[in-house]
């Protein structure tokens, strides 16, 4: 191919949020050439907005915080489907990504003793998201992207070339991962601004593209959330786990309509905001589920009491995992207890003085007052339940975050197992920087085995890659991109939301089956310069992959758990809870070729880490054959080899 | 409450361009991102915008809106009334690329320019900063980089040569707020007037007005700093007398 430009590097990262660029620090400073590419401008990606903080057991504020209580949360919040290693090496490792973020220059708000101030969030036992007002996210890239012009820097010294080690590839699309002989070869994409293709040789790929929110109607999540890095994985032939389970944060704005699902922080509730319906009455208290009996207050003076004095008082039902709140809001809707727009009202002005709402919650001030004319100081907000994020994602090894296919790696939102069935609010900045960083570790400690035998790309793979991408532009027959991207977006929004049913989980699948068929007759206008039109149209080929992933994977699992709730099976089955459901192209190559779905068992979790929990609440989720090895005298049983 | 409004769209590339005019519809709410949306929805597929967030957080979706710079998903429908024409052009400052879309890697090169943070010997988790000394580089951090100040900033927008010696707003506030950083080990007023081009800065808040996140860019990074390099620059008695007051305080 003549009109290629062609780049050689150790490692390539994908995506350039929290995930991608800890990954790519950690790559080059292990001596890795590394390219970052992502598809919008440097420091834009989806990370800036995160809001509320990042969860890590540093113990500022309520000193009895531990990774094990860190953990127990997690565990708690995705109720007991989670990689129980990843929610280990997350809980242990998260102080260290956060202290460490100081060192290249964030600036997190303060406690009185200087240290590191820390908030309340919903599913966290303690104070533990450190913060900075409700823009923490915003602080976590520009410190991310900040430390990598310093390492850059540095390169400028060393070999007089910023971009000699760690070079930034902005605005540039990846659609293929060319493999030989099985394992990565490299990345081949586009330049957006030029249409014009790109291979990278690499021997190491890592995958930090986020998520798929893109697929649904009401989300939360940018134009970039196309399930890139999913389809891409699934693509090479690596397996997604757990896609039935995309959260549902419960409070998105609703109002007007061209911003709903904007999201609204959940630092609203930990900071005292309560949520009301059309009655003025605090329903959350009827929505405490059995297995959260005796954490949370059933009283609203009991709550209330609790933002002065956590110790002898239990939290506010208000700050339950999001999956719980959304579905409360979702049922006080339907039962005809709404806000005139659809939603229910969350309020913090009757609940702290203005100035202190202005101080704690900048953002959604502006935000409020900037898109919907309403001062959150002196009115309540009206707010639903958005798509947020996936907890499904790519499956990898927790130590390295390596896949099944040699050389591509992933963290961050598109890897899956962390979470299990419902990521508490908080755990997503942590899980970026705690796997990003693993990521970068792993793809060194590959490259380095892999020695000079790099595989080659094929220049066969280079063309077809080129043909795909172009098909676009051959075709003639009116089909809009923006047209089918609506109609994914409405039948995901309708028949694989919040609650789903198996009749509608299957009209979705024989919508997707004839989307499929209409995205290879796609056609768009115009040339290869910076043309939306075709960038969607390439996305489009990702959505679908994803969200027939999504619809198969719900449809298998008959019970109601975390981010998967149906209607027909509304009860949490201790027999699924053992169940990870895994999506595969069997025929990767085949374009044509259809997602298989097989179950596997979730990976088992070390006695020590049982031990953390008591056995009567292990009972709620476990079955009793599984809970039988803690019958067993401990130093007989060997556990501890059940290393994953 | 919809209704059909009309647009100029400066549609074009590098070598050149002109207003599209267009007519489209208009939702209760909406703000003219949405348009821009539908515009591309249903009349110029093609049509190049950058957006990520659309909720004022990332500052990717800059451009001018009848010769205002703003950001184009905060920019409410409601504030026109539905006879106006509205005109949106891409960012005047920076090399036009296509359509609204602009060339905006001097901001970038600038960021590379700025020395880095310099951490104090202290171990990770070590750290100790009172509130009250972090809020100061805590409002210049709120920046999303939409570069709508760098786009505003007369000394670059008027003069494209002064782009090599100037950094505008944006990085000169970078320099403030590690200048006030509490840990931050460097002395940058040398750096910020010599390879920055601080001088040239001459304070007519245009910048300031333009900030989405209301920064008072001039005010609390730009006059201060300004003032700090002139303590060092021209006055003896007062470098000797901060020189002494410096070794006093952990910064060293």
């Amino acid at each position: 191919m003549t009109d290629l430009e062609r780049h050689q590097y150790d490692v390539v990262v994908i995506g350039a949020g929290g995930a991608g660029l800890r990954a790519a620090i950690e790559a080059r400073e292990h001596g890795l050439r590394t390219a970052i590419v992502c598809k919008s401008l440097f420091g834009k990606a989806h990370t800036v907005m995160a809001e509320g903080g990042i969860a890590a057991s540093m113990g500022n504020a309520n000193p009895r915080d531990s990774w094990q209580v860190h953990f127990r949360d997690t565990m708690r919040g995705g109720k007991f489907l989670n990689h129980p290693r990843m929610a280990e090496l997350h809980a242990m490792e998260a102080p260290q990504r956060v202290w460490e973020l100081e060192t290249y220059g964030a600036l997190f708000d303060r406690t009185a003793d200087g240290k590191i101030s820390q908030r309340n969030f919903g599913g966290h036992q303690y104070p533990r998201l450190a913060h900075v007002g409700d823009r923490t996210g915003l602080e976590l890239i520009r410190t991310l992207q900040q430390k990598i012009v310093s390492l850059q820097q540095e390169d400028l010294r060393e070999h007089g070339d910023l971009d000699a080690r760690l070079r930034v590839f902005p605005e540039l699309t990846v659609t293929e991962l060319p493999r030989t002989a099985g394992k990565v070869a490299g990345a081949f994409g586009y330049w957006r601004e030029s249409g014009r293709f790109v291979l990278f040789e690499a021997p190491a790929v890592i995958l930090a593209t986020g998520g798929i929110g893109k697929s649904f109607k009401v989300t939360s999540n940018s134009w970039e959330y196309t399930g890139d890095g999913h389809a891409l994985a699934l693509r090479t032939g690596a397996g997604l786990v757990n896609m039935e389970f995309v959260q549902f944060h419960p409070t998105g704005m609703v109002w007007p309509p061209s911003v709903k699902g904007i999201l609204v922080t959940e630092s609203v509730r930990g900071d005292g905001g309560v949520l009301r319906n059309s009655e003025g009455k605090r329903f959350m208290f009827d929505y405490v589920p059995e297995v959260f009996r005796g954490q949370y207050a059933d009283s609203e003076e009991e709550a209330d009491r609790w933002y002065d004095d956590a110790e002898n008082n239990l939290r506010p039902p208000e700050l339950l995992p999001r999956d719980e709140v959304a579905r409360a809001i979702n049922t006080e809707v339907k039962e005809g207890r709404g806000s005139p727009h659809g939603g229910v009202f969350l309020d913090v002005s009757t609940r702290l003085p203005a100035e202190e709402i202005r101080r704690r919650l900048p953002s959604m001030h502006h935000q409020f007052k900037e898109l919907a004319d309403v001062d959150i100081t002196a009115e309540p907000m009206e707010v639903g339940p958005t798509c947020h994020y996936v907890m499904g994602g790519v499956e990898v090894h927790p130590d390295t975050a390596a896949t099944s296919v040699p050389g591509l790696f992933a963290a961050g939102e598109v890897a899956g197992g962390m979470h299990g069935s419902n990521r508490l609010g908080g755990n997503s900045l942590s899980d970026l920087l705690v796997f990003g960083r693993r990521a970068g570790a792993g793809a060194a400690a590959y490259v380095a085995l892999l020695g000079d035998q790099r595989p080659a790309v094929a220049e066969a793979d280079v063309s077809a890659a080129a043909e795909v991408a172009l098909a676009p532009f051959a075709a003639d027959t009116g089909e809009n991109p923006y047209t089918l991207h609506q109609e994914l977006q409405q039948t995901m929004n309708d028949l694989v939301g919040i609650i789903r049913r198996e009749g509608e989980m299957k009209e979705a699948l024989t919508r997707l089956t004839v989307f499929r068929e209409r995205l290879d007759h796609l056609s768009v206008e115009g040339h290869r310069q910076f043309n939306p039109g075709w960038h969607l149209a390439l996305d489009l080929r990702n959505m679908l992959l994803v969200s027939e992933c999504i619809a198969l994977a719900a449809l298998e699992r008959q019970e109601s758990r975390g981010g998967h709730t149906r209607e027909d099976h509304p009860g949490m089955d201790p027999t699924w809870r053992g169940v990870n459901l895994v999506c595969r192209l069997p025929e990767p190559s085949d374009p044509a070729g259809a997602v298989t779905l097989t179950r596997q068992p979730v990976p088992t979790m070390r006695r020590d880490l049982l031990e953390l929990f008591d056995r009567a609440e292990l009972g709620k989720y476990y079955t009793p054959a599984e809970l039988s090895v803690l019958d067993v005298p401990a130093a007989a049983d060997g556990s501890r080899e059940d290393q994953p | 409450m919809t209704y059909d409004a009309s647009f100029r769209v400066w549609r074009g590339d590098a070598a050149g361009g002109a207003l599209v005019s267009f007519a489209v519809e208009v939702n209760e709410g909406e703000v003219v991102l949405d348009i821009i949306h539908r515009l591309q929805a249903t009349q110029a597929p093609d049509l190049a915008v950058r957006w990520n967030c659309k909720a004022g957080k990332c500052g990717s979706c800059s451009a001018e809106v009848n010769g205002r710079p703003r950001l184009l998903c905060m920019t409410r429908m409601s504030t026109f009334t539905e006879e106006e024409t509205i005109t949106v052009t891409p960012m005047r400052a920076f090399p036009v690329l296509r359509d609204l879309v602009t060339d905006v890697s001097f901001n970038y090169d600038k960021a590379r320019q700025v020395p880095a943070f310099s951490p104090p010997d202290l171990a990770p988790g070590d750290y100790r900063m009172a509130q009250v000394d972090v809020e100061r580089s805590q409002e210049f951090r709120k920046c999303i980089e939409c570069f709508l100040c760098q786009d505003v900033c007369h000394v670059v927008r008027d003069h494209e040569d002064n782009k090599p010696a100037y950094s505008g707003p944006r990085y000169l506030m970078r320099i403030a707020e590690l200048d006030m950083h509490p840990l931050d080990r460097l002395d940058r007023r040398s750096v910020a007037r010599e390879e920055h081009g601080l001088g040239q800065c001459n304070i007519t808040k245009c910048c300031s007005e333009v900030c989405p996140e209301h920064i008072k860019i001039t005010d609390n990074a730009l006059i201060p700093l300004k003032e700090r390099v002139a303590d060092r620059t021209y006055d003896p008695v007062v470098w000797l007398a901060h020189t002494i007051r410096r070794r006093g305080r952990p910064r060293g």
